[in-house]
């Protein structure tokens, strides 16, 4: 490859990699406001709704007051590894967009072969998803642990156990779904599913479906399971961060949200499909971005909802519920497929026979 | 029994609740955006208080001092002297809105209705000292809110 090729790839990636990665701080921003509207109407109240037309210039102004605010680093912190933290929790959940297959597209017939909407079309994506998203325990750990106060060491604990127990029962929910496609390539799992809302995994997956969806509600940390970020814990591991810091700890957690949300509807929802196979002239994006629009309005509205768990409620949840449902419904899977007779009924899913 | 394990393992409670808050989503919103929108006032309002005067011009205190005997607050301060047709008059009546607590007892301790609270309620100001209103200035709430007082003495002279 010469130089200039080189270049050209390198150019190429860096458009990819901006083409996905403003949409997500963007779309960070303008979830922030609609999660306020959305709760808002929920109680009866209209939301903010001042600053520029039906209150859309907020995110703006929130940002610019993050931007403009000290930052404060606590005397006894360790710096490095105080700013470090917010970068480590930012990375994981900016750089598990990669493998994201966002659709596929002929750019209306101009190419011969559909295109895969991804800047990397990875064939183990799901557990490059899986390792990276664990990462992010790193910087809540760090965050609790440079703070050298407390409560951040005391919220981070418990962040860092919630994310570990649940990744687990996350983890093998996705099993389920590979036993199904066969493959851990999302693209190939959205493929799996093709041919209207009967060849979703949601049917045969229902309940791995909501366990996966309630885990990455914990996983991010939002309402049902927000209680590493409690009053009594002065807001946990960010307790002691301000400004631009405490921004890049939202950017991530909203950030993964997202990713929860796009995951959600790529392994389960059918993906870029239409629910109807007529309705596929609708572009494929707009499926897979309605679909998580969707499920992000629903983390919204379960947060509007329901009550915080406890944490010894939170710890049986994911282990004792959760973790023998995900078992099960594997065993039940792997029963279905490999008994004569039964595999009639699961043929109709599996796509690698 | 069996209901119940229907119940647990179906999500039913949680259902339950997310259809509640479902349909509140859509319900009529209650909030009023203040500075457009703003709330009825009672005529018993107890707002920025005013020093009202007669039709003739004549201003209604007679400086009894009963207001300020029956300030909880201590927050008026009157002094008084004859005036040279004979009548008493105050020559100097402060209220100290710092110290007012818009508990309305000198309104209704007033034989001659002149110390009055009027529905003015936004009268914030930046510094502590424009706080200190004298005769001058309370005079000037009177005539400015005169026809709103009179409005509301008027709908409430049948409770009292």
């Amino acid at each position: 490859m010469s130089g200039l090729d080189m270049a050209i790839q390198g150019g190429i990636w860096a458009l990819e990699i901006l083409a996905i990665a403003v949409p997500i701080a963007l779309s960070v921003a303008y979830i922030t406001y609609f999660e306020r509207r959305i709760i808002g109407w929920i109680q009866v109240r209209k939301g903010c709704n001042r600053v520029g037309p039906a209150g859309l210039l907020q995110p703006l102004a929130d940002g610019l007051k993050l931007v403009l605010k000290e930052t404060i680093i606590p005397a006894r912190a360790n710096k490095m590894l105080f700013i470090g933290a917010p970068l480590l929790s930012l990375m994981p959940a900016l750089v598990a967009f990669a493998v994201v297959p966002f659709g596929e597209t002929s750019l209306f017939g101009v190419w011969e072969t559909p295109h895969i909407m991804a800047i990397s079309n990875l064939n183990v994506g799901l557990l490059y998803v899986m390792a990276i998203s664990s990462l992010s325990v790193y910087g809540v750990l760090m965050a609790g642990w440079a703070s050298n106060s407390k409560y951040p060491i005391m919220g981070s604990i418990r962040s860092t156990c919630q994310m570990i127990s649940y990744e687990i029962s996350m983890g093998f929910g996705l099993v389920t779904v590979m036993m199904l496609a066969g493959s851990l390539n999302l693209t190939d799992i959205v493929h799996a599913q093709a041919g209207g809302i009967l060849h979703w995994y949601m049917i045969p997956l229902f309940p791995m479906l909501i366990v996966f969806f309630i885990s990455g509600c914990a996983e991010t940390g939002r309402t049902p399971f927000d209680l590493t970020e409690t009053e009594e814990l002065v807001s946990g591991y960010y307790t002691e961060y301000s400004g631009m810091w405490f921004a890049t700890f939202s950017l991530a957690e909203y950030g993964a949200m997202i990713m929860i949300s796009l995951l959600t509807s790529i392994l389960f929802l059918g993906g870029w499909y239409a629910p109807i196979p007529a309705l596929d002239i609708i572009p494929g994006t707009v499926w897979l971005l309605g679909k998580s629009a969707f499920l992000i309005f629903v983390f919204i509205w379960f947060r509007a909802t329901f009550p915080r768990y406890r944490y010894d409620q939170m710890m049986r949840l994911g282990w004792k519920i959760f973790l023998p449902w995900t078992l099960g419904w594997i065993f039940v899977v792997g029963v279905f497929i490999y008994t004569p007779g039964l595999d009639g009924i699961i043929d109709f899913w599996l796509a690698w026979r | 029994m069996l209901k119940r394990a229907f119940k647990t393992w179906f999500l039913w409670e949680l259902l339950i609740g997310l259809s509640v808050t479902g349909r509140y989503m859509f319900k009529k919103k209650i909030t009023i955006e203040y500075p457009e929108e703003k709330t009825p006032l009672s005529p018993r309002f107890r707002g920025l208080h005013a020093l009202r005067r007669y039709e003739s011009g004549e201003e209604r205190c007679i400086a009894c001092k009963l207001c300020e005997v029956v300030c909880p607050a201590l927050a008026i301060t009157i002094e008084s002297e004859e005036r040279d047709d004979g009548s008493r008059r105050t020559t100097r009546y402060d209220i100290d809105f710092t110290k007012c607590i818009y508990c309305g007892f000198c309104q209704e301790a007033c034989p001659v209705d002149a110390i009055v609270e009027t529905h003015e309620f936004e009268y914030a100001t930046e510094t502590r000292a424009e706080l200190y209103y004298d005769k001058k200035m309370l005079l000037a709430v009177g005539d400015r809110y005169e026809k709103q007082i009179a409005a509301n003495l008027a709908a409430d002279a049948r409770y009292s």
